[in-house]
């Protein structure tokens, strides 16, 4: 009975193409605008690396000012200081750690025809790589020897190899970067987790860096950060090594950790850092360190904005006002249909039979406004890039894949079907003789 | 068998109460073919709404083919007029944006018979109503008399024990009237008991037998056969 049911619902949406075409567009409508909300919010919260993201914790220590929390209420720094975060990587007690921080090169192309530039750099440690999964497309990081021998080696992103040496393989050639020679050691092959979960204090949608060298060399070099600095202390002089030497928070710091045991002894392990540090005189609050896994990490630092879950909100309150408009216009269709349903109840029509020829008839009407509403999305976010074009992290955010375009046509279906369950209860209720005139 | 049995029909709204029927008995034997006349209001349509399980009643008994159907559900009601009853109407209900194979397919499909034994239903009905090179045209290509044919096929096709006719020939000219008479008359001598709502005296008495039908009762009863009115029963 399916197929026959197809079949009377093509001849339907035929029959009144403009009925059908309004209801077409109230669901497109309705789901393009939904959808493309609940596109943004799908990449802002969406897991950037699932497959590890509950092995990965982002370390927090409050050493701050003891008058007042990093962040109301009561919220320990989100970065931390080199003093700590040093000594938390040398003292090696996770699997893995990785500290690092945001900062930009000039690249001196050994083409004298490409003129030098300026590329976003991150100066990290050994671990990034491997922890973060980053998937190379020739060569690979550096080892944990190099981070301590300070070598000058470097890591490229895709692009920036393209742009020097031609997408050539270049591991093994040099760099010239403010004037010092870095060593290729890989090339990272397309990689853009959304959102850059590593560094969310640094805008986490725009794109990976461009360049990775080793913190050694970046401290050594006295390269400063590029990224978020905040202090609750005055530095007490100046110079790069007083800044090193103060309570000012700039650098990330990430562990692997594996099972509650592992969080569990390496949560001891900051805590009785603290300790210590407060029997040097510093971390004046009280015990307040954080470990966050990924997903709690984002969570934590509102990744997704409240004003991004206002517009979701609107969007499927706008949704629900084109549902509404559907509802009113299949009542319309069907209830000019009256006569075919009693005719069909008079010859043998269960009321069951007459349901399930409306619900699907609506589905069809589901399906195809929800591969308009795809379309409409695909424009919505199109739009929002143009409109906020000037923002390169906005390309990371209008992204669409299948879950979306799925979800979107699903979602056209589930509405089709939720507003089509009054007009077809009442088609149900139409008595078989009521329309059949004189019979 | 078709039996009634002071079966009563009441309309009410708030404040009105309408008799249509007031303990209407009938009975129609397996076979015949019984024409029912009267006045407009007289209550012939109500006492074939019922009969044709399209209306529920107030009181009373009514059994179908020997089945008290006076409290069927829905469903049952669905499932007996599927497969025991034909209509035929006087304005031949055709679905228009069906073709006349598909009109005819319609009860069919509730039936839940297998595609073959549908198209051989459908072609051996559409056959013998004369249609058989018009099987893909659509209701509007054809004249008045030939929807009708359609609609005898459908009410065919089936195969039902019951065939119920409203004015079959009420929107048609006299000759297409006689051609569909023609074609009842040999339907019901194929064995289908048939009663028929008429206006017109001429055809009534191309039935074997006529039922007056006055004031929502039996008034008289013209044949050789058994009427049982509220009056005698």
């Amino acid at each position: 009975m399916f197929r026959y049911y197809l079949k009377l619902g093509v001849l339907s949406l035929r029959k009144n193409p403009v009925l059908s075409g309004l209801m077409v567009a109230a669901i497109a409508v309705g789901i393009g605008a939904c959808m493309t909300m609940v596109n943004i919010q799908y990449v802002m919260g969406g897991n950037p690396i699932p497959h590890r993201s509950d092995l990965l914790y982002h370390v927090q220590l409050d050493g701050w000012d003891p008058n007042e929390p990093a962040q109301e209420p009561d919220e320990p720094p989100d970065q931390v200081t080199w003093l700590d975060g040093s000594a938390l990587l040398s003292a090696g007690e996770a699997r893995r750690q990785v500290l690092s921080y945001r900062t930009a090169r000039v690249m001196q192309p050994n083409d004298p025809e490409i003129r030098p530039f300026q590329v976003e750099a991150r100066a990290t440690t050994a671990d990034f790589f491997p922890m973060f999964d980053v998937p190379f497309l020739h060569g690979q990081g550096w080892d944990k020897s190099v981070d301590d021998s300070r070598q000058q080696v470097v890591v490229l992103g895709k692009e920036i190899n393209d742009r020097i040496f031609g997408g050539e393989n270049s591991v093994g050639r040099t760099v010239v970067m403010n004037g010092d020679t870095f060593r290729v050691t890989g090339i990272i092959d397309n990689w853009n987790p959304v959102p850059r979960f590593y560094d969310i204090t640094n805008n986490p949608f725009t794109d990976p860096e461009e360049v990775f060298f080793p913190l050694g060399v970046a401290v050594n070099k006295e390269i400063s950060s590029f990224g978020n600095t905040n202090c609750w202390k005055p530095i007490s002089d100046d110079g790069w090594q007083a800044f090193l030497n103060s309570e000012c928070v700039w650098l990330q710091f990430w562990v692997e950790l594996h099972g509650d045991a592992e969080v569990r002894d390496y949560q001891a392990y900051i805590d009785a850092y603290s300790e210590s540090q407060k029997a040097l005189g510093r971390f004046p609050r009280p015990l307040n360190n954080r470990l966050n896994n990924v997903m709690e990490w984002m969570a934590d630092q509102e990744v997704v904005q409240d004003d991004v879950q206002v517009l979701l909100g609107l969007g499927f309150l706008f949704l629900l006002v084109c549902l509404l408009n559907t509802i009113g216009l299949l009542l319309a269709k069907i209830l000019r249909r009256t006569g075919d349903i009693s005719l069909r109840r008079a010859l043998g029509a269960s009321r069951r039979a007459i349901f399930s020829q409306y619900i699907v008839e609506a589905g069809m009407i589901g399906i195809t406004g929800g591969a308009v509403g795809v379309a409409l999305t695909w424009l919505g976010l199109r739009g929002i890039e143009i409109l906020y074009g000037e923002f390169d992290f906005i390309a990371n955010l209008v992204r669409m894949d299948w879950v979306i375009v799925l979800s979107a046509v699903l979602l056209a279906i589930v509405a089709a079907l939720a507003a089509a369950l009054y007009p077809t209860w009442r088609a149900c209720l139409i008595h078989p003789a009521s329309q059949l005139k004189t019979l | 068998m078709l039996q009634m049995h002071k079966v009563s029909k009441i309309y009410r709204t708030d404040s009105v109460e309408t008799h249509a029927l007031r303990e209407f008995s009938l009975t129609v034997s397996d076979g015949e073919f019984v024409s029912v006349t009267g006045p407009s209001g007289s209550g012939k349509t109500t006492f074939l709404n019922i009969a044709g399980l399209l209306e529920e009643f107030s009181q009373g008994t009514y059994e179908l083919d020997g089945r008290d159907v006076s409290r069927l559900s829905d469903n049952e009601r669905s499932q007996v007029r599927n497969e025991k009853i034909g209509f035929i109407f006087q304005s031949f209900n055709l679905i228009p944006e069906l073709d006349i194979y598909d009109n005819v397919d319609v009860p069919l499909r509730y039936r839940g018979m297998k595609a073959a034994e549908r198209r051989e239903r459908i072609m051996r009905v559409i056959d013998l109503v004369g249609l058989g090179s018009r099987l893909h045209h659509l209701p509007s290509q054809l004249s008045g008399g030939q929807q009708q044919r359609v609609a005898i096929a459908r009410a065919l096709a089936g195969q039902p024990r019951f065939l119920l006719a409203d004015e079959p020939t009420g929107n048609l000219d006299s000759a297409m009237a006689g051609s569909v008479l023609d074609l009842l008359s040999e339907i019901n001598e194929a064995g289908t008991t048939i009663i028929m709502v008429t206006h017109e005296r001429t055809l009534a008495r191309r039935a074997q037998r006529n039922i007056m039908v006055s004031d929502g009762r039996v008034s008289t009863g013209a044949s050789n056969l058994h009427v049982a009115t509220a009056a005698n029963a």
